[in-house]
């Protein structure tokens, strides 16, 4: 269902009412919070839990929160978490057996998880859930944890107002306005103490949780400053991804000496699929207890930077940090688009400030670009 | 797999250490009657009389290699061992100890003792896969509970524990811990050090010290490179590397470079 109306604007006591409505509806409220100096999502009840009036300074390897000179409640970019930590947990159990004699009983794992309200997902965020979508529930083998969390969530987005040091949604046109895919979008509006929100619906559920708000229709001057807002956003990107044929690029360039240099400076560390907001890898692992009697299987996130990832009878196919990293990027920005459609980055720069010692996705597609366009010159 | 009616003899021994990784075992406390009922506990000085006789299935060895006698034990104990297994950091990385291998052990005995002739003792502590075939390392100072539990289930039903060697960070980061390099700016170690221990330290806000060892494939002189930049000088950074797995390969090797 498309947008079913125009959009109104709430106040910020309206966007209280929001989580009061979703909590009502039996939601999992989530959104961001300031926790050890950082903007996480974690479970809120009340929007002075919001990260009023802070923002972040973010570079390859840097995050600092800063404070802002206003009360804004969405006035930073992305923090070190994802809604994946939701959607697809960092462990979740599979199954247990158990063991009566010579009889070994089966039991999958239960698995009830609470009916999600995001608030304030961006549209990279958005475009990356649209990205697992696809990974995990887009075919005939879809992964059961996932959709059920999935299906069930309530999507508020949040057009930017904000761009990070490390983003760059919009070369990768993922973002930083809102386009699709929510139920609620809201845009921020601050012009001295009138602090608004303009909210749209875009889901029945949407439409009918916002027609208990408190709210004014939206005029014309709102509508033009919501737009203000994302194009000032959009003109702060901290970081571009080159506009070229990137999978040709990498795929033409496997042997590029720049593969070393990175392996150089990288620590292997998985930081960067672990922020990841597309990246899905798990690996299982079964523990048994100490009388033999039970047995179980769970799930947890793994990375294409440990070896037991690629671990296969007689040892691991990529040993070197080198073959790792390569094997990321090129799955991330090049065969990801031959596997599922489309690139797998959205833009958000979480690997770039989570990366400990600030390896740049984008510098380092525009290092193997740079030098094979000055060849070609030659 | 139906198990045999004999249960498995289990032998603990101690070499140069402080004993920490055994008392993991006796804080099972929960689990401790469940070990004593899945294995027979036959050499255990730490918790039980008894003496050394015959073979064992399974032997846990604590501690370093850093005496003649203790090197020619060693060989008694493997001998005698079934299964081998060395747990915490002396016994697989020649411990706090080993940082006499960096230095001039007669300069220690004089500075420290009124009659250092009495001493006998080695110039190196060394761990015990140095001396003699290990089947298993179980890393950690000390070692974990859940992992030492984990290592006993796996071998009791015949299969490889569950003990990965990524990063600390891929630990914070299940945990959904914010990390505190990037964004407090505390040096941690968590980028080149083994998993095992949860991410601890900075689950409480304070950088890695490596407890655990060095992870697989670490990059020890592009972390260095970070935590110069962090603002740690050269001789507060020999110092990181130099604690308790000071004599790891990687931990090692990183330390030497930042030698004056």
């Amino acid at each position: 269902m498309d947008n079913v109306d125009d959009g109104s604007v709430i106040t910020r006591q309206g966007l209280q009412c929001l989580l009061d409505a979703l909590a009502q509806r039996g939601y999992t409220v989530v959104g961001p919070t300031v926790r050890d100096q950082a903007i996480v999502y974690e479970e809120l009840a009340r929007t002075d839990e919001l990260p009023a009036g802070w923002t972040d300074e973010q570079d390859g390897g840097h995050y600092r929160l800063k404070r802002r000179s206003d009360e804004a409640l969405f006035g930073y970019a992305v923090g070190p978490h994802s809604w994946k930590r939701f959607l697809h947990p960092p462990k979740v159990s599979l199954w247990q057996a158990t063991r009566n004699g010579d009889e070994l009983r089966f039991v999958p794992a239960r698995d009830e998880p609470p009916r999600y309200a995001f608030i304030g997902v961006r549209a990279c965020e958005l475009a990356a859930i649209s990205i697992q979508d696809r990974v995990l529930m887009g075919d005939e083998y879809a992964d059961p944890h996932y959709r059920s969390r999935r299906e069930q969530a309530f999507l508020v987005a949040l057009n930017c107002s904000e761009a990070g040091g490390t983003c760059f949604c919009d070369s990768m046109n993922t973002g930083p306005d809102v386009k699709e895919g929510y139920d609620l979008v809201l845009t921020e509006l601050l012009d001295g103490d009138n602090h608004l929100f303009l909210i749209r619906s875009g889901s029945e559920e949407g439409a009918e949780i916002l027609a208990e708000l408190p709210r004014e229709p939206a005029t014309e001057a709102h509508q033009a400053a919501a737009t203000a807002v994302v194009e000032k956003t959009r003109s702060q990107m901290g970081r571009s991804m080159p506009q070229t044929a990137i999978p040709a690029l990498l795929m033409d360039n496997l042997e590029h000496p720049r593969w070393d240099e990175v392996a150089d400076r990288c620590l292997s560390c998985s930081n960067c699929t672990m922020v990841c907001p597309t990246c899905f890898c798990t690996t299982v692992e079964d523990t048994s207890d100490l009388e033999g009697v039970t047995a179980e299987r769970s799930r947890r996130w793994d990375s294409c930077f440990t070896s037991d990832f690629s671990y296969i009878h007689g040892g691991s196919v990529r040993s070197s940090t080198r073959s790792r990293y390569r094997q990321w990027m090129t799955h991330k920005l090049a065969t990801w688009v031959d596997q599922f459609g489309t690139s797998g980055c959205v833009g958000c720069g979480r690997c770039i400030t989570w990366c400990p010692v600030g390896i740049d996705i984008t510098e380092e597609v525009r290092a193997i670009h740079d030098d094979v366009s000055s060849r070609d010159k030659e | 797999m139906a198990r045999s009616d004999q249960k498995p003899r289990l032998g603990v021994w101690k070499f140069a250490s402080c004993d920490g990784c055994q008392l993991t075992l006796l804080d099972c406390e929960d689990e401790l009657l469940q070990v004593a009922g899945a294995v027979d506990i036959a050499y255990f000085p730490e918790a039980t009389r008894g003496s050394v006789r015959g073979t064992y299935d399974l032997s846990l060895v604590e501690g370093s290699i850093t005496t003649l006698h203790d090197a020619e034990r060693i060989q008694d104990v493997r001998r005698r061992s079934r299964t081998l297994v060395t747990i915490g950091a002396c016994a697989t990385a020649g411990g706090i100890q080993a940082l006499r291998n960096f230095a001039d052990i007669d300069d220690f005995m004089a500075a420290v003792y009124a009659h250092p002739e009495y001493i006998e003792t080695l110039s190196t502590s060394t761990p015990i896969a140095d001396h003699v075939p290990v089947d298993f390392e179980l890393r950690g100072c000390p070692i974990s509970k859940q992992q030492l539990l984990e290592v006993l289930s796996a071998y009791l039903c015949g299969r490889r524990p569950v003990t990965p060697a990524h990063s600390v960070c891929l630990d914070c980061k299940l945990r959904g811990n914010v990390c505190v390099m990037v964004a407090h700016g505390t040096p941690c170690l968590g980028p080149m050090t083994h998993s095992g221990c949860n991410a601890l330290c900075p689950s409480y806000n304070r950088g890695c010290y490596g407890c655990y060892g060095p992870k697989e494939n670490p990059n020890a002189p592009a972390l260095s490179e970070r935590l110069d930049q962090l603002g740690m000088g050269r001789a507060e950074r020999l110092r990181f590397y130099r604690t308790f797995n000071a004599w790891a390969g990687p931990f090692r090797e990183e330390s030497e470079r930042h030698e004056p």
